[in-house]
């Protein structure tokens, strides 16, 4: 848990340092692979690891329901 | 499974004929108010898990408790765009999933091995969102369902608002619901001894409850190890499982080669939580229980995502996840993947995930729950592990297509996990992308 509210520290700490962005300057922001949510090719992935694992959710899949397991 | 394979075949070379015709190109700035086709995805995926101490025969460590899985999953998603009269943009996604799974484990709900041991599970979800580009806003609804042989059905509902900010941030707030009938499916040994009659009146020793993908149940009877009649209709108890979860995720523009977004999921369940054919063994018995799990679950992970565009030709794609629950159990999620682009529009992506959980409070091996327990289960999920994820993507994506200008994307991914369970498995992906 303090590790957890300690990576949330370091990651808010980022954002005073935004930097406004002007749109011709956003390439590499809207390139593919810069993209913040799963890529459609990892669902089994999201799938099969909340199946397997106690945990889930925070990464744009399931967080419980829905199927057949825990 | 040959079917779904040919099948998904059919569907990729229809596809191909649909966007064959081509379409002038549109000058004029006028925006269709018709929905019109605007991106067609085709995701399969083959799994394969070896694994032992299964949760149906009670975490066993001998050969019976083998836990081998296979799947393989088939998704066709849909996604059509357009404007109103307001000129918002609507948009309006469907996708069909359809998993065959084999599963070792599946065939000991009978205590003599005889249950089905592979199933079908059909998905169909539809959405819908609307977009106003002045105001920066998107407002969306959703709907699932699904139906699987141990299940009536699971219906899904889902609702979700984001706003832009003037500083390239945006707040996505999603509210989700899930409402899923659990069929009532007991070891075979502790099925309740007043249903263990045929209808003609015959007592048999044991029998099994089969549900085809349609839906159907059937009762196979056996005698002595043998069966002896099957296809008798019989309805079986279930009981209600429900799942709400308020999800809140805001996505920041750091700089020019840096974004990042914070996810937070607040989830709470209640209902019948375990599963009726996980068994577990106590320490004084050789009798089998089924597992027995509190009636409501608190879940609280919390995602953090870090992006940074590297030099011109490397991207480096951080993710962590803290969670913890009110069954006890704490878990912490790191991953790394690193594309690096051959090209501007192929290329290669090395990850690794690493994963540990500590148990739930009513975790125990197999043969050391005792009497005096309240909760109990077996279920190697729920037990203290670490599992490492390792793998490789390829994506190409080149502007006029690849062989066909509709084709516009190509992506595979290999994956192996292995965890300190003894479970280990592989995972392929294929996504194909189609652009009118």
């Amino acid at each position: 848990m303090l590790g957890g509210l300690l990576l949330l520290l370091v990651f808010l700490s980022f954002f005073p340092s935004c930097q406004p962005v002007k749109e011709y300057q956003k390439s590499r922001i809207n390139d593919s692979e810069m993209t913040l949510s799963n890529r459609k090719v990892e669902k089994e992935e999201l799938n099969f690891q909340s199946y397997r694992e106690g945990s889930s959710g925070a990464n744009g899949g399931k967080t419980g329901g829905g199927c057949g397991c825990n | 499974m040959r079917k779904i394979s040919l099948t998904i075949i059919g569907i990729y070379f229809t596809i191909l004929n649909a966007f064959s015709q081509s379409a002038s190109k549109d000058t004029s700035g006028f925006r269709s108010r018709k929905l019109r086709l605007n991106e067609v995805n085709i995701v399969s995926s083959y799994y394969d898990q070896t694994a032992d101490k299964s949760s149906v025969t009670g975490g066993n460590p001998g050969p019976i408790g083998n836990g081998d899985v296979t799947d393989l999953s088939n998704g066709l998603e849909i996604k059509m765009i357009g404007w109103d009269g307001k000129g918002r943009e609507n948009f309006l996604t469907g996708s069909l999933g359809i998993d065959y799974h084999t599963a070792a484990s599946q065939a000991y709900v009978d205590s003599n091995g005889h249950a089905k041991s592979d199933g079908t599970r059909i998905y169909p979800t539809l959405d819908w969102a609307i977009e106003n580009e002045a105001k920066g806003t998107q407002f969306g609804i959703g709907a699932y369902y699904s139906a699987e042989h141990n299940y009536y059905h699971s219906i899904g509902l889902n609702s979700s608002f984001s706003k832009k900010t003037h500083r390239d941030g945006e707040f996505t707030f999603k509210l989700t619901g899930y409402f899923d009938n659990i069929k009532m499916i007991r070891p075979s040994e502790l099925i309740p001894v007043s249903t263990l009659k045929e209808p003609t009146g015959a007592v048999t020793d044991s029998i099994i409850y089969i549900t085809t993908a349609s839906g159907r149940t059937e009762a196979l009877s056996y005698n002595t190890g043998q069966l002896v009649s099957k296809g008798q209709r019989v309805e079986i108890p279930s009981n209600s499982r429900d799942s709400y979860t308020a999800s809140f995720e805001y996505s920041q523009v750091i700089n020019s080669r840096m974004q990042g977004a914070i996810l937070i999921d607040l989830a709470y369940q209640t209902g019948y939580l375990g599963l009726p054919f996980h068994r577990v063994y106590f320490a004084d018995s050789s009798r089998a229980m089924i597992e027995n799990l509190p009636a409501s679950r608190f879940k609280l992970p919390i995602g953090f995502r870090l992006n940074y565009f590297l030099g011109d030709n490397i991207i480096i794609r951080t993710y962590y996840r803290f969670y913890f629950d009110s069954w006890g159990l704490k878990s912490n999620t790191a991953s790394i993947e690193v594309p690096l682009k051959i090209t501007p529009f192929i290329s290669v992506s090395p990850f690794y995930r690493f994963y540990e959980q500590s148990a739930v409070k009513y975790f125990a091996p197999y043969g050391v729950h005792t009497a005096a327990d309240k909760y109990y289960t077996s279920n190697y999920a729920l037990s203290a592990f670490t599992a490492n994820y390792l793998g490789l993507d390829f994506r190409m994506a080149p502007p006029k297509g690849i062989f066909k200008k509709y084709f516009n994307s190509f992506e595979i991914r290999y994956g192996h996990y292995m965890e300190t369970t003894d479970l280990v498995s592989n995972v392929i992906s294929l996504n194909l992308k189609f652009k009118p």
